[in-house]
């Protein structure tokens, strides 16, 4: 087991619930991503989530979607991403987790992805979708390059997939908090409190909640309903995307601090 | 012998067989490597769902007598199988033989296109799992017109995801889907064409996966699809066996169909697939020209990728993203294809070729001038190859074009192309 299990394993030895932010690499530029990522190491994320730009995002809504777009319009390239990622995750105690789609490991080679991803010091790997029928040829490769693959559950999932899910999932198992994609909502559905129980029954591993929780509040409520881990992105993309970068660098630090915050109490 | 030389089994007489026996697609959803389930998890119940419901219910009498019933009087099947004298004669060598060409009028559906089959199934479908809502995707309207239709049918709320550019170079299908209660929403993402409303349609599901069902218009997306949709539109190559029986006792030389994602060519295609002295011929966009960057020739020019759900040939750059295709024609503008054609490419069973919008222009002139039939822009790119194809066959081969879609929907495109004031 990898070193996203560690970390969530050491978090929940001292009672505590992990805060994952997602930024969109190379949005509004690679300089600033860089700066995100060590803004949000020091303002309380414990592990770090950063989605690799793709043109086609089928699970993800209109903020990531547009924060995609946006990058790609800039010219970001996987390379790009990558040197980020091994200039930066050196300053960093949150390990890095990759989101991104499946096409784009296809095409480079699911070995080949994998060993550079590893080489320039991610630690886990999020495929949206790459679900449990189709993830086996990446999960032997990414074992072997020191890569948790965590595999995601849905509200629609019914429990022997969850069980299934669950038993193959790296690091964590992700539980979309939503039927839907990601983004903003007001409140998060009550559900998730059975969803994140029936999960608990059938697995030890610890569990993330992401999709739709974009305040303190609600991240407050998710852990309050057991997760070990709150996973915030569109709030936080948002957030970065307004104004200059140093305004949103700004805006993501004190959010950051404050979802911190909530989780912490 | 009707091998052209750009077969690539030209030495044989025959294609390579595809046994009989072998299941198309697997258990899984494959055709050999290509199709699969590539979604996001919160549809993967959804997916078994349908799978499990079209089992059931494409062998009971009662959904077949219901589908059959209103492929005759609503749809107005049989389409008939015309033969293109003058199209004919064109072609013809100075001897009097050459290709007799054939016409499979699927332009004569109600709706104007092969789109309803496929329609009118699924939504007998989406009747008996019970779901109210339904969604499609449109390019050039035709599927989404063909939605609107057995929704308004059947009292089912319909909501059409079509991209911005699509929706004003097809705005006659845009009005004759709001006519028949559709709400027909529009997609600005990326160019705003089919891919772009193809990804918006599959959001949509996975938000209102447990009241809606997605009525995929192509055979491409993450499995069941493919095969549901061939196997709806499979009457289209069924109607052609027994037509070509009546008509000379045997079975078509070469069959001859334009591809987006697929449909009309699968449909034709499937019946012939294990019938290895029937060549199949696709005929994909090549835009403004294969060379320029600017096209849809995924089977020709793409590589193995993952699109809305499934693994085939695929437009995309050197990091894997997708590249915006280009098309004259909106139903043929889309970077993805479906998965069986992959696979019928690979195992060399069907041969695929792109014309380009310029050639389809002048297909779209040719079949309205010696046959009095304005075809789609989509269909016009299969008629446009005959001009490349005809001079290379022998002998007098039946050729069978899926004369897919009618172009009353393209004379606005066309008009702005075509100077007819002579």
């Amino acid at each position: 087991m990898g070193l996203v299990l560690d970390c969530m394993d050491a978090l929940r030895d001292r009672g505590q619930c992990a805060l994952i932010p997602f930024i969109t690499a190379g949005d509004p530029n690679l300089e600033t991503t860089a700066e995100a990522l060590k803004t949000l190491d020091r303002s309380g994320a414990d592990l770090i989530e950063l989605g690799i730009p793709y043109s086609d995002p089928l699970a993800d809504g209109p903020v990531i979607q547009a924060a995609a777009t946006r990058a790609l319009q800039q010219g970001t390239r996987l390379e790009q991403v990558l040197d980020v990622v091994r200039q930066v995750s050196p300053e960093l105690k949150a390990p890095i987790i990759l989101f991104t789609y499946y096409n784009p490991i296809l095409n480079r080679g699911i070995e080949a992805f994998l060993q550079q991803i590893a080489e320039a010091g991610a630690r886990g790997l999020v495929v949206p979708d790459l679900p449990l029928e189709e993830v086996e040829g990446l999960l032997k490769p990414a074992a072997a390059a020191g890569i948790d693959v965590t595999l995601l559950v849905a509200p629609t999932s019914p429990k022997e997939r969850i069980e299934a899910i669950a038993t193959q999932s790296q690091g964590f198992i992700y539980l979309v908090s939503v039927t839907g994609v990601t983004g903003i909502r007001s409140q998060v559905e009550t559900r998730v409190q059975d969803l994140l129980l029936d999960l608990r029954n059938v697995t030890d591993k610890p569990i993330g909640v992401g999709f739709g929780i974009s305040q303190p509040e609600q991240a407050r409520q998710v852990r309050e309903w057991g997760a070990d881990a709150v996973i915030v992105g569109s709030a936080f993309v948002k957030r970065l995307a307004e104004g200059t970068p140093a305004q949103g660098l700004k805006a993501i630090e004190s959010f950051c601090r404050s979802l911190k915050i909530a989780i912490s109490q | 012998m009707t091998r052209t030389p750009l077969s690539p089994s030209q030495n044989t007489t025959d294609a390579p067989s595809i046994s009989e026996s072998t299941q198309r697609p697997d258990n899984l959803g494959r055709f050999g490597r290509f199709g699969g389930k590539y979604v996001p998890e919160t549809l993967m119940p959804a997916l078994t769902e349908l799978e499990t419901a079209f089992y059931e219910y494409r062998d009971q009498p009662e959904f077949q007598q219901e589908l059959q019933g209103l492929m005759r009087d609503y749809v107005g099947r049989p389409s008939p199988l015309y033969f293109a004298e003058r199209l004919t004669q064109h072609y013809a060598r100075l001897d009097g033989t050459g290709a007799q060409i054939y016409l499979k009028r699927e332009d004569l559906n109600h709706t104007g296109a092969h789109k309803i089959n496929n329609a009118l199934g699924q939504v007998l479908l989406a009747k008996r799992m019970g779901k109210q809502r339904i969604i499609a995707e449109t390019g050039a309207g035709q599927h989404g017109v063909a939605t609107a239709t057995v929704c308004a049918r059947f009292g089912l709320t319909c909501i059409i995801y079509m991209g911005v550019h699509d929706m004003e170079r097809q705005s006659l299908n845009v009005f004759r889907m709001r006519l028949m209660g559709a709400e027909v929403r529009p997609v600005a993402a990326g160019t705003g064409t089919l891919k772009d409303a193809t990804s918006e349609a599959i959001r949509d599901w996975v938000t209102n996966v447990e009241t809606t069902h997605y009525i995929l218009g192509s055979v491409a997306g993450p499995h069941p699809y493919p095969m549901i949709v061939r196997d709806f539109q499979a009457i289209i190559g069924q109607e052609t066996r027994v037509q070509c029986q009546e008509k000379w006792g045997g079975l078509p030389d070469i069959l001859l169909a334009c591809i987006g994602g697929g449909s009309n060519a699968m449909g034709l295609f499937n019946e012939f697939v294990n019938e290895p002295s029937v060549r199949m011929i696709g005929v994909e966009a090549a835009g403004e020209g294969v060379d320029t960057g600017k096209h849809a020739a995924t089977l020709t020019q793409g590589r193995v990728g993952v699109l809305h759900g499934a693994m085939s040939y695929l437009l995309q750059d050197q990091d894997g993203q997708v590249i915006e295709p280009h098309s004259i024609s909106a139903g043929l503008d889309y970077p993805g294809v479906g998965p069986e054609h992959s696979f019928l490419k690979d195992e060399g069973r069907a041969e695929y070729y792109s014309v380009t919008d310029q050639e389809a222009i002048d297909g779209f002139q040719q079949l309205s001038r010696l046959e009095g039939i304005i075809p789609a822009l989509e269909t016009a790119h299969a008629i446009a190859f005959l001009n490349t194809l005809c001079p290379q066959l022998t002998g007098n081969p039946r050729i069978v074009i899926n004369c897919s879609g009618r172009g009353d929907k393209d004379v606005q495109t066309a008009a702005k192309l075509l100077d007819m004031t002579s």
